[in-house]
Parts: structure tokens; sequence; C-alpha cells
């Protein structure tokens, strides 16, 4: 176990990367939903999977991969706008437990849903032939897909910073999500803040979804596992925090990595001990905000 | 008509309209098979498979008259591929349903508890689906039959073939459940009796999507062989991954099975070149009379060719027919002694035959390699025959190694 070799090491990590960019894109879409609108959002795997096979179905209709990368998470954000407007809007102001319990039956009826529109067998997701083989990194081969995968990730992340933090529609969101009843007071329409942040987060669930299609196979449960995941990134940075959802993903993506290689076994429970001693040491997460969920 | 005529009469026509009623129940109505199966979570393309086979094996036996002179009747229930959901259908279609036999089952864990039904009821059951156990002491019993392959077979059959034409150094993959276990400690005792190394192993968690983590260590150890023991979903994403790290290149694969709705899922890339067992492929029918007529009429009724696991569950519900009609009862101990004393059996592939002590039936095995893109026939010819490894006892443990005196 000691004699680890220097170059197994650094592909252990550079796997751990690409593991913790999906992480990253489906938690902060969930940290988005929740920091804004405290909505536990259970149908986010589904998303997730929908994007998947949303990008199927555009694949099949324009034969273009770079299209369906982006029409496949426009198309779940838009299922997410409708999502919120119909189903989440009227449960608000009631308990956390209403929209908690609403999303979670809402993934199984899409999960049923996927299941009669597209078959209970699986499909398969190419990725583009550009993207197709590995290269030789030095220490490993390494799946060029999958270097794209955390160029997207890069990418969107600092979109997303940017559109917070340097415009006005971001500064309502950031606004909204320390004192509600203050911005609205001031006049802004937080019923259409909440509309695009839940269409945008959802968005991003497609994003993880297509990206991670051709890695993994698109099944119907494929978002099953992940989801549980993705709550653990969430707690582990802090309910409501994106530096904390990015932080948590890939230190998380980075432990699997790492364990996986020492101890395989243990490589799925790590997940949990990991937020079981950040729990202990800091109840609302690594750069949670208590009290967001009383 | 005086008022002792009129009762005589009313009597008689009485006893004559009740009486078919009266008789009825066991005797004369039709012969119930329960086939509890996964038609919904991840094995649901393999459960619909089977569904297929028995409805075909069910609608050949009506239209030769049923059994008995009494028609056939397959009840299907979606065990969910969860234990107690495969024991409470089963104790339902035991219980309300009355049936006279049970085949089914898809997955290891959920036909063991399908078996405790069926052994408390003293109702024959054909578990189609592989297990080690169901076959051994303790879990077994009299009326437990059991028709497809099971880990020690196959994977002595593909193992003992691989050692031998493949690969000397190998690396395990397996699911960390029974089933993957079994196949990795066979393969390991084979390869070592073979004279060949195991470099290392990997247990994932059953249901894993992403193995990338566990390629580098794999990689580095520079195995000849990889052994691996990924069902349903677990198959596709680890060969696509196996592939897209360019090891594919480095190293031959080698599984204990093909499941060809699983290949027709994942496509001919990934499975182009890599070797499994099989109790069964479709394009058999151009050397096997008996797979031609099989598969002809699969064809015909569904409009495609009929895979393993759909096969194994006609053979099941053929032999049921086949032990009533020779025992004339639907009693379990009756079935199950006609079928002990009448081993020898021939539904759709050759010959088979169980074997005394355990229930076991023995059957031709077949090794196969996929095909690659631009080499596939069809939607569904996705397999070249490499070899046949005929029916043979030693491939499974003694009967004594299973507990039975």
């Amino acid at each position: 176990m000691l004699d680890i070799p220097l170059s197994a090491l650094a592909a252990q990590l550079f796997t751990g990367l690409v593991l913790g960019g999906i992480y990253v894109l489906l938690a902060i879409g969930l940290s988005l939903i929740f920091g804004l609108m405290t909505v536990v959002n259970f149908a986010h795997g589904s998303l997730y999977m929908l994007g998947a096979y949303f990008g199927f179905f555009l694949l099949g209709l324009t034969g273009n991969f770079w299209l369906s990368l982006l029409g496949a998470p426009l198309m779940v954000g838009t299922l997410g706008l409708l999502v919120e407007r119909c189903l989440i809007r009227p449960l608000r102001g009631r308990s956390i437990d209403d929209p908690l319990l609403l999303t979670f039956g809402l993934s199984l009826v899409l999960i049923e849903a996927v299941r009669i529109i597209w078959g209970k067998i699986g499909l398969t997701l190419d990725p583009p032939r550009a993207l197709d083989g590995a290269v030789d990194l030095g220490f490993m081969f390494f799946p060029l897909y999958r270097l794209f995968v955390i160029g997207v990730t890069a990418v969107v992340l600092v979109g997303l910073w940017l559109f917070l933090e340097r415009t006005n529609v971001g500064l309502f969101i950031r606004a909204g999500s320390r004192d509600p009843l203050m911005v609205r007071a001031l006049g802004v329409n937080l019923g259409r803040i909440w509309l695009l942040v839940f269409a945008l987060g959802t968005g991003l669930a497609g994003l993880a979804g297509i990206l991670a299609g051709p890695m993994r196979g698109v099944y119907a449960e494929m978002g099953v596992t992940i989801i549980i995941e993705s709550f653990v990134v969430v707690v582990v940075g802090g309910m409501g925090s994106l530096l904390g959802a990015v932080v948590a993903g890939l230190l998380i993506g980075e432990v699997v990595s790492l364990t996986t290689f020492v101890a395989p076994k243990l490589s799925e429970i790590m997940v949990f001990i990991v937020m079981a001693v950040v729990l202990l040491v800091r109840p609302s997460g690594l750069f949670g905000e208590a009290g967001l969920l009383e | 008509m005086d008022r002792r005529t009129f009762l005589k009469a009313t009597t008689v026509t009485a006893a004559t309209v009740a009486a078919p009623a009266l008789g009825r129940g066991q005797e004369t109505g039709p012969i119930k098979i329960g086939f509890p199966l996964p038609l919904t979570g991840p094995f649901g393309a393999l459960a619909q498979d089977q569904q297929r086979g028995a409805t075909l094996a069910m609608e050949e036996l009506n239209a030769k008259g049923g059994v008995l002179g009494r028609r056939v009747e397959v009840i299907f229930r979606d065990d969910q591929l969860k234990p107690a959901v495969g024991a409470q259908r089963t104790k339902e279609l035991i219980e309300n349903e009355k049936v006279h036999c049970v085949v089914g089952g898809l997955a290891a864990h959920v036909q063991m508890a399908i078996n405790e039904q069926t052994k408390k009821s003293n109702i024959l059951f054909i578990s189609v689906s592989q297990s080690d156990e169901i076959s051994a002491r303790p879990d077994t019993s009299p009326v437990t039959f059991h028709e497809a392959l099971n880990p020690t077979i196959t994977t002595r059959a593909v193992g003992g073939w691989a050692l031998k034409n493949v690969a000397r150094k190998w690396w395990v993959v397996y699911a960390d459940y029974a089933w993957g276990k079994q196949n990795a400690a066979v393969f390991t005792d084979v390869c070592q009796k073979a004279g060949g190394t195991i470099l290392g192993s990997t247990p994932y968690p059953l249901g894993s999507a992403e193995f990338s983590a566990h390629l580098p260590r794999i990689q580095a150890a520079r195995p000849e062989g990889m052994f691996t023991v990924t069902p349903g979903a677990d198959n596709i994403a680890f060969l696509k991954q196996f592939t897209n790290f360019g090891m594919k290149k480095q190293m031959v694969v080698v599984q204990p099975l093909h499941w060809l709705p699983t290949m027709k899922e994942g496509g001919p890339e990934i499975y182009d070149g890599i070797h499994a067992a099989t109790n069964f492929y479709w394009e058999l029918a151009e050397s096997i009379p008996q797979v031609k007529r099989y598969v002809e009429a699969h064809q015909k009724r569904f409009n495609m060719p009929p895979g393993d696991y759909g096969a194994y569950a006609y053979s099941g519900v053929m032999e049921v027919a086949r032990g009533i009609t020779l025992a004339r009862s639907t009693h379990g101990p009756a079935i199950a002694e006609a079928l002990r004393a009448n081993p020898e059996y021939d539904h759709y592939k050759g010959k088979q035959w169980w074997r005394k002590c355990d229930n076991k039936s023995f059957q031709d095995i077949w090794i196969v390699r996929g095909r690659g893109p631009g080499q596939t026939r069809g939607e569904w010819g996705l397999l070249d025959v490499v070899t046949r490894i005929p029916a043979n006892e030693e491939l499974d443990r003694t009967c004594a190694e299973k507990g039975h005196v």
C-alpha cells in the first residue's frame, strides 16, 4: 500500500477530477435551488437522467452532438420552468417537507415515463468522433472525452460565477437568498427569480446528464444513486453554498478515487464517512450558514 | 307430472348441472404455472425475454391440446428484483391463484426467496436463473429443480477455455454480491489449477456506473487477461470506460456470460472481441435443428429471436408440462419423482438431463465472442460462436460437495 508509484497516484487524482466535475454540476444546481427557495429537489437525479435521454433524442434528430449538448440542458431547463411554476409554486409558504415529497414523487413519475417512452432497455450515447480515443498523459492513457468534461465543467463554473457576481439578475439572486423579504420590499419580482433559478439549476442537471451519458451509459435509473451522492456533496459543502458545492464536489470525487485505489471496498462508504466527519466538526457544512433549515 | 316425478326430474337435472362444478377444482380446470420475474428494475429487458419464452411454451402446449387435456395458464407476477417481494408474490400465486407449479426468478437472491415458499407448500419449482445454492443443501429440496447454468459450471467452462486459449496472467473485476463473488472464486480456483496467475482483483458495489477510479491500478499491473463479472447495466458502464481508457488494446476480456439484450443496449463497439459463455444463441439454428424450430417459432410469434434467459423460461415451462404428463398428477412430489425417473429431455437445443441427486440440469454450453461494428447481422446478430463445451456433470460440484448424501 505504501509503495504506490507516483504515476499511478497522478492517474488516480486525474480520474477523481472527472468524478468530481459531475458531482459539482449536480450539486451546484441543487445548492442554487435550495439556497434561494429552500426546496430540496429530489427530482434532480431524474432531471440528470432526462438530460441524457433528451441528448439522445436530439442526436437522433440532428445528428450533431454539439447541438444536442446545447439543446438537452435547455429542454431540461424548460421542463424545470414548468415544474417550478405549476408544481412547486403552489406549495410556497408550506413546510420544507411538502416540495421534498412532491419532487420525490416527480422523480418516480419521470423514471416511469422514460421507461414507457424509450423502453426498459438503456441506450447508447456516442461521443463525437473528434473526442474519440485516448491521449497519453505520460503517466496514463486518458480518454479525450473525459478531458473535455473537465473543460466544460470549468467553463460552466466560470460563466456561472460571472453571472452571479457581475450581473443585476445575479445580484437579485444573491440578495434573494440572503433576505427574500427585503428584496421583495424593494419591488423585485421574486417569482421570476425563482423561475429562473429553478430552470438554471435543472438545466445544469441536464448538462451533467448528457455529459455523463457517453461515459456511463444511458438508462432510466442512472440518476438514482448519483442523487444521493450529490446530496452528500451539498451537505458537506454547506446547504445553499455554491463555493461549498464546488469544493465538496471535487473533494468527494478525489476521496472516492483515492479510496478506490487503496481499498476498493471502502470507496462507497467513504463518501458518508467524510460527511459524518465534516458534520461533526462543522454542523452546517464546510461553507454553510447555520439555521437555513429551520 | 305428479309430485314424485317432478322431484325425480329436478334432482336429476340439478345433479347434472352441478356435477361438473363439483368435480372441477383441481381436476379439470387449467393447469396453472406461477412465474415471478423482475419486470421492473435493472433486469427488466431480460425479464421480458423470459416472459416471451414462457408465453411461447404455453401457447405451443395449448395448441397441442394442453396437458392431460387441460389448458395451460402461465401467471406472471413482477418481483421487482427484491427477495421480499418475490416471496410475497409467490405466496399469493400459491394461495390465491392456486398455481400447481412455479417456474421463474432472475436473480440468485430472489429465487432463494421463491424457493422458500414453494418448499413450504411442497410445490414443484423450476428455477431458471443462475445460483450455486439453489441445488445445494440446505437450500434445495426434493421439489426444487434448477434449469439454468450456475456460476460453478459457467466459470469452470469459460475459465478453463480462457486459460488454455487466451491468457495466463489475469485480473478479476467482480460485483461484490453472491453471484459476483461465486464467479470470482471459481475463476481463481480454475486459474490456480491450470497454472495461471491472478495478479489482483477488484470487488465493487453492484449497481456502479463509474469504474474509472479502478482502472489505473489495473493498467499498472499489466495483466494479459481481464475476467469481469459485471451484470446488467454495470457491464455496459464498465466496458465503455475500459474501452475509452484504451485498455482493450492492452488485454483480452473474458466474462462468465453474454446477455443478448444487454449487448444490444451497449452496442458492438464495446463488445467487440469480448468472450463469454452462453446457454443459448439463436444463430446456432444454422447447425442444430431443434434450435432452428425454436427460433423460427419465436421469430414468428414475437418478430425477434429468443435470448438466453428466454430459452431457460421456455424450457422450464415445457419441463413442468412433461413432468405433469408423466406423473398424471399436479402433485409436486409426484412430478419431481417422474422427472427424476425420466431425466432426459430436449426442448430447444439438444439433449439435457436432470442429475438425480440434486435435480440439476446438465446441458451444452457455447463460448461466444462479440462481433465488432460492421460485422453484426441485423439487430440481434451480435455474436460469433467460438466453440461448444458439451454437457458434463464434472463441470459442477459433486453431489457430496453440495451436501447431498
